[in-house]
Parts: structure tokens; C-alpha cells; sequence
């Protein structure tokens, strides 16, 4: 069966997307969620950040952790409000709407990504 | 559904939707499992600065701005919150779904845990120095 042979894929995409949000999206919040907009630090100026975002291992960096989290996330989500809500009748529509809705975000993140000159 | 078609043993232990509110630990979970809304919420965020740096000085500047409104602090603040939980447990967890062996023997959980502990620093500090140091 096909979706067998899909749930270990799911599985690894939503551990290796767990280490990856882990590792890089605190830091990253905390300097531009939290630092960077309450004055404690200031914000790079516009010339760094374009020199640092146009480098190709942070645009690599920048892909995997997109995909990856949002793959994280459409698992999480999806095994959250399925089992854990208890909202097994919807679970046709749930599942496939999680996944779809990680494809879309991670075609949107490789394309802009890739638009950073 | 027609109670006829449920399984017995179903029907042996009903559990609630609110279940997870019964108990400390049991909501403590759910936070755990709510976490992966706050990351989705991230990629977001981080998709629109990329955005902005794309497209333009004024666009950086002016996401800036956006970012600095009470409502989005907020969220950022609780996203942090509920992200750095989600690391914590992540790393914790670790030790049971990375099982190494060296020279025979097993590498104790612990060391897989605390490597995970000091990767997450080095890689704080090494993207902190990217954005502001120097």
C-alpha cells in the first residue's frame, strides 16, 4: 500500500524537521521577533543582511529549514488534531490538507528563496 | 455513526476531546503538540523578511516596523516561548530515537542528549555573530 510506504518518509521528515526548528528557529525569533523590534539590539543594516542571505549555504540553510519545519509542523499538527482531539471522522480531509498545505508553503520558500539576488 | 458499529473496546474506555485537560502532565503534551502551530507561524514570519530583503531596502525597513507592532511582539514572544519548549523536549526525547554504538558499545543517552544541548549553542552563537557580531 502506498501510504505504507509513505509514513516512514513522514516520520523522518518530522524528526529531522523537529532538530532543525529546534536548533535554528530560537535564536532566530529571539533577534527578530523579540530584540530586533523592542530597540534592545539593533537590527542589521539592509546592505549585511542581503550580503548574508544571497550567500548559497544560507539560502541551503534557509530551504531546509522551511520545508523541513513545515513538514514538522503538517505531521504534528495533523497526529494532534486526528488522535489527540479526537477527530478521527475528518481525518480524510485533515491529512491530505496538512501535507498539501506543507507542498504549497515549501514550492512558495524554494521560490522565494530563490529570488533573494 | 451508530453505536452498533463501534468496536467494544472502544466502548470500554471513552475518552473526551477535552481529555488533555485533566492533568498537569497530559496538558503539558498538548502545549508540546501545539508547538508545531508556532513553528508554522515562523516559517511565515521568516518567509516575508526574505521577502523583504528581496525586494528592497524600504521593504526591509518596512518589515521592521511591522514586526515592531504590539500584536506581532506578542505572538513572537509566546511563539519563543512555545518553541524553545519544543526544543527542550525535542533534545530530551533524543536519547530514545538516536541509539549509537562505538567500538561495540552503546553510547549512553546522555551524551546524545548533551551533544544535541551544545550543538543548539554553538549553532545560536554562530548565527547570533552572523546577525550582529563583528
Amino acid at each position: 500500500m502506498k501510504k505504507l510506504r509513505l509514513e516512514p518518509v513522514l516520520w523522518m521528515l518530522f524528526s529531522g524537521g523537529g532538530v532543525l526548528a529546534a536548533m535554528l528557529i530560537p535564536v532566530l525569533l529571539l533577534f527578530f521577533g523579540v530584540l530586533f523590534p523592542l530597540g534592545l539590539t539593533p537590527p542589521p543594516d539592509y546592505a549585511r543582511l542581503l550580503h548574508l542571505m544571497s550567500n548559497p549555504i544560507t539560502r541551503l540553510a534557509l530551504l531546509a529549514l522551511c520545508v523541513m519545519s513545515l513538514f514538522h509542523f503538517a505531521h504534528r499538527f495533523r497526529y494532534t488534531v486526528v488522535d489527540g482531539l479526537k477527530v478521527k471522522q475528518l481525518d480524510f480531509l485533515i491529512t491530505p490538507v496538512c501535507y498539501l498545505a506543507a507542498i504549497a508553503g515549501s514550492a512558495v520558500s524554494a521560490y522565494w528563496i530563490l529570488q533573494i539576488p | 455513526m451508530s453505536d452498533a458499529h463501534v468496536n467494544p473496546r472502544e466502548r470500554q474506555q471513552p475518552v473526551s476531546r477535552g481529555w488533555w485537560l485533566e492533568r498537569g502532565s497530559y496538558f503539558m503534551f498538548m502545549m508540546r503538540e501545539l508547538s508545531c502551530v508556532f513553528i508554522a507561524w515562523f516559517v511565515v514570519f521568516l518567509l516575508l523578511l526574505v521577502r523583504s530583503v528581496s525586494r528592497g531596502e524600504a521593504y526591509y525597513q518596512h518589515f521592521l516596523g511591522r514586526a515592531a507592532a504590539p500584536g506581532i511582539i506578542v505572538l513572537n514572544v509566546v511563539s519563543l516561548v512555545f518553541v524553545v519548549y519544543h526544543a527542550v523536549t525535542f533534545f530530551n526525547a533524543a536519547p530514545q530515537a538516536i541509539v549509537v554504538s562505538a567500538g561495540g558499545t552503546r553510547v549512553p543517552p546522555a551524551f546524545i542528549a548533551v551533544s544535541h544541548y551544545a550543538a543548539w549553542v554553538v549553532v545560536s552563537a554562530v548565527v547570533a555573530w552572523l546577525l550582529v557580531g563583528g
